[in-house]
């Protein structure tokens, strides 16, 4: 049996490799994505102050460490049973908008499009931010670079630092917003609303325009029957920041549905483990594990921009709706099951939190002074989910009287899609790998099934000249080298 | 023109953030795609490890390392980059210090191990299953590196030649970095690039005596903004880490929590600060000091967020090479630390 490795293909977590397994005719036999990292943060966390969480936690993830920050200042209002003032709910949330649209920025620019821009099969040196800024003028490069940078420093502004922010405490936030502060926000987040409409029509008139990217992106090698998890506010529009989370099932019907905020998620999850990767298969408990296998009876589901879109019913923002509204009629309607779809959906994702950013730097609340309750309950218990850039989050905390971590446990946005990028890995590469011929542009087409779930993965990598790293051995049946491929 | 430069950036047991904090020297970044020529980036990690293999050893002018050495590829990436490389920057607080992660070392692999894929109230294992660094599966063989059982700072791996401290270093501090190296203006091999002074230095709030009788945490009471965090009762590291932040944790009214790792006459930055906060007790009889330490909850997560594995409390100062023992993993962990 022949054997292809693509190592390393991302950073989901950390590390990760793709194992291609070819049968004696050439055809895939099977494929294992791995994660070949782990830190050990459930462990490593015992013994701290459960107030240290929102500034230790978010080096999980140094890409979206604003996710882990929110989560962890959410479970910890859940821990001391506290209510924030409204004014820090506010300033919360617009933190966490300008986080997103830093990141879907970074994604969509940086990763995502050298593959549609310049071709999934293109030279790869071309294929990277600096070939799509050649490509579509330096005008729009500057824009993307400047557009992530307002995101950034709104974070800066709230959190003292962009990355590894510090403002969050249970019961609110450490640091009010001045009014000067707040006009120079408003006068970003219309520009950010502004960008975001720019970008999905670039997306359309660069992806959609083509005519053999939609057939991609619609084609079965690309597409898997799951469920879908994502966060809804209490009219089932998306939300990132509070409200239920909702399950629909492989036609769209809700599944299962529970509070952002408590344990209730452990009644509907849990995670599998298996003795090839680091990091562990989460599944719906409804459905039981039933290994790697999509469809109505599997307990594989996804979560990420897809997912969500598929999880609710609309945008609570107005020209985000009408995004959203044009996504399903374009593709058949709810829910989409094609995993390319990811790229659109981030993109309705990004002008939703700039609308939203937007709305909530003119609320007249969001400069008060009242930003926080010092909390008053002896600690136990606590925990919260909000929605990542990559998917679902769960923070959940156990303590002593003392508010000292006992326990900890963490379901990571990546972690959720763990069985499905794995399945889609394998699919992929079953549609593209025919008899035993691997070229590159072939394996960039492997690696484009998983890049749609991992807004992570290029914000860096694509940003300078260079080529994306990849190397794929091939192996007869007896393991001996028979072919390299590299680029 | 001369030759550009021949840069390679990489990332090991981190978090990412060192390189979202590169990003954001924003528009610059076009300005050192023209100045240097990246061979690695740091995302990139262990692709083509014969490409670089393939370089001439020294080939690389600098290679800035961020993260921590936490299993077998990191340290094995380590050794390769640092043979292909004239200087090599710990980038970071996990590669200088060991950072958030080394926190890790108070436990073993097997704690680790038995709280992530047994214990943890969502997992569902009843085979007892774990991640194997070699397993057969129908097709052929999978591996996993090793993980060790501790978590190591870069120069415990390799010679290190420069530190640029930071969870994760501001995006001002890293541009001084570049610029320094593009125009071969360096200081003395294994400088900091940072401040001298302590962050206290810097700070703009107000100091008067700092005395107290007990210590108080973030969430229990809302501080006055304009007044010393410290002389407020929070504890705050800032007396006892190297400047060159722009104190920006204080800028949002939180506490520094030490990620410029120890000031040049620091011996230990936990062990500092510990006598930084006793010194601080008024009446200074033990009787008062034992009751007011009392009240720091948790001096080891506290003192030494970013520095246990550049602590005397277990491996400083030990190189990786020579801990054959370890790397196979089965050395014993340190027991639990006494503060």
């Amino acid at each position: 049996m022949k054997r292809v490795t693509i190592d390393p293909i991302t950073r989901l977590e950390g590390h990760g490799r793709i194992e291609i397994f070819l049968d004696d005719h050439g055809e895939v036999a099977n494929a294992y994505f791995q994660v070949v990292e782990l830190r050990g943060f459930e462990k490593f966390c015992e013994g701290r102050p459960a107030e240290e969480m929102p500034r230790i936690t978010p080096r999980i993830c140094g890409v979206c460490p604003s996710a882990h920050h929110i989560a962890s200042t959410r479970a910890l209002d859940d821990l001391y049973k506290v209510d924030p003032p409204p004014a820090a709910k506010k300033l919360r949330e617009l933190f966490y908008c300008a986080h997103m649209i830093h990141s879907h920025i970074a994604h969509f620019y940086a990763l995502a499009a050298p593959d549609f821009v310049m071709g999934p099969e293109a030279d790869p040196a071309q294929r990277n931010i600096l070939g799509v800024v050649a490509k579509v003028g330096l005008e729009i490069g500057g824009s993307v670079i400047r557009h992530r940078s307002y995101a950034q420093k709104i974070q800066e502004i709230l959190g003292g630092r962009a990355t590894h922010s510090v403002m969050g405490l249970p019961g609110g936030v450490s640091r009010r917003l001045s009014s000067d502060e707040r006009n120079q926000i408003i006068e970003w987040a219309k520009s950010e609303v502004e960008f975001a409409k720019f970008s999905l029509k670039l997306f359309e008139d660069v992806v959609l325009g083509n005519k053999a990217y939609v057939d991609l992106i619609l084609s079965d090698g690309y597409a898997m029957k799951t469920h879908y998890m994502g966060l809804v506010d209490e009219d089932n529009k998306v939300n990132f920041y509070d409200g239920d989370v909702r399950v629909v099932d492989t036609e769209g019907k809700e599944l299962c549905r529970f509070p952002a905020r408590g344990t209730a998620y452990l009644e509907h999850l849990a995670e599998h483990t298996e003795p090839w990767s680091y990091l562990k298969f989460p599944f719906l408990k409804g459905k039981g594990w039933k290994g790697f296998v999509d469809g109505q009876d599997s307990g594989i589901y996804r979560v990420a921009p897809l997912a969500r879109l598929n999880a609710a019913d609309g945008m609570a923002t107005p020209a985000a709706q009408e995004a959203y509204e044009k996504y399903f009629a374009t593709l058949g309607g709810r829910p989409v099951h094609a995993t390319l779809a990811n790229h659109w959906a981030r993109l309705v994702e990004l002008l939703y939190a700039a609308e939203r950013l937007l709305e909530l730097a003119e609320d007249p609340d969001i400069t008060s002074d009242d930003i926080r309750v010092v909390p008053t309950e002896t600690p136990v218990e606590g925990a919260a989910v909000i929605e990542a850039p990559r998917g679902t989050l769960f923070h959940h905390y156990q303590t002593d009287e003392r508010g000292l971590i006992r326990g900890v446990n963490l379901i990571v946005a990546t972690g959720n899609n763990h069985a499905a990028i794995c399945m889609s890995v394998k699919k992929a590469a079953q549609a593209v790998i025919h008899k035993g011929e691997v070229r590159p542009g072939l394996l960039n087409m492997v690696e484009m099934a998983f890049r749609a779930y991992d807004p992570c993965f290029g914000c860096a990598t694509h940003s300078l000249p260079g080529e994306m790293p990849l190397v794929a051995n091939i192996y007869d049946h007896e393991g001996r080298l028979t072919q390299t491929l590299s680029r | 023109m001369a030759d550009k430069l021949k840069l390679a950036l990489y990332w090991a047991a981190s978090c990412g953030g060192c390189e979202i904090a590169v990003l954001d020297i924003d528009e610059k970044i076009l300005k050192v795609a023209e100045l240097a020529d990246i061979y690695l980036w740091p995302v990139a990690l262990d692709f083509k490890y014969k490409d670089v293999e393939a370089l001439a050893d020294g080939f690389l002018d600098v290679c800035l390392f961020n993260g921590a050495i936490r299993n077998s590829e990191q340290r094995e990436i380590a050794e390769l980059l640092r043979r292909k490389s004239k200087v090599m920057v710990a980038f970071g607080a996990c590669a200088c210090y060991g950072g958030i992660p080394s926190l890790a070392n108070q436990f073993d692999r097997d704690q680790i191990f038995g709280r992530v894929y047994f214990d943890t109230p969502s997992t569902v294992n009843p085979g007892k299953v774990l991640p194997q660094t070699s397993y057969r599966v129908p097709e052929g063989e999978l591996h996993l590196p090793t993980f060790y059982n501790a978590v190591y700072k870069l120069d415990d791996a390799v010679k290190v030649d420069y530190y640029l401290p930071g969870c994760p270093p501001p995006p001002s501090l890293i541009w001084t970095a570049v610029e320094a190296i593009v125009s071969g203006n360096l200081p003395p091999p294994g400088s900091v690039i940072a401040e001298e002074k302590a962050v206290c230095h810097f700070c703009t709030k107000r100091k008067d005596e700092k005395t107290v009788t007990a210590f108080r945490r973030v969430h229990e009471f809302i501080p006055d903004p304009e007044k010393c965090l410290l002389e407020q009762g929070i504890i705050c590291s800032g007396p006892v880490t190297r400047g060159g932040c722009g104190e920006r944790c204080l800028s949002a009214n939180m506490p520094c929590r030490g990620c410029f790792g120890p000031t040049p006459e620091a011996i230990e930055q936990g062990a500092n600060m510990l006598g930084a906060v006793a010194t601080m007790v008024e009446g200074k009889d033990e009787q008062a000091l034992a009751k007011a330490l009392e009240t720091v909850v948790d001096p080891l997560g506290t003192f030494y967020r970013f520095t246990l594995a550049d602590s005397f409390l277990r491996l400083r100062n030990r190189s990786l090479t020579a801990r054959e023992a370890e790397r196979a993993g089965a050395a014993p962990a340190p027991k639990e630390v006494a503060s």
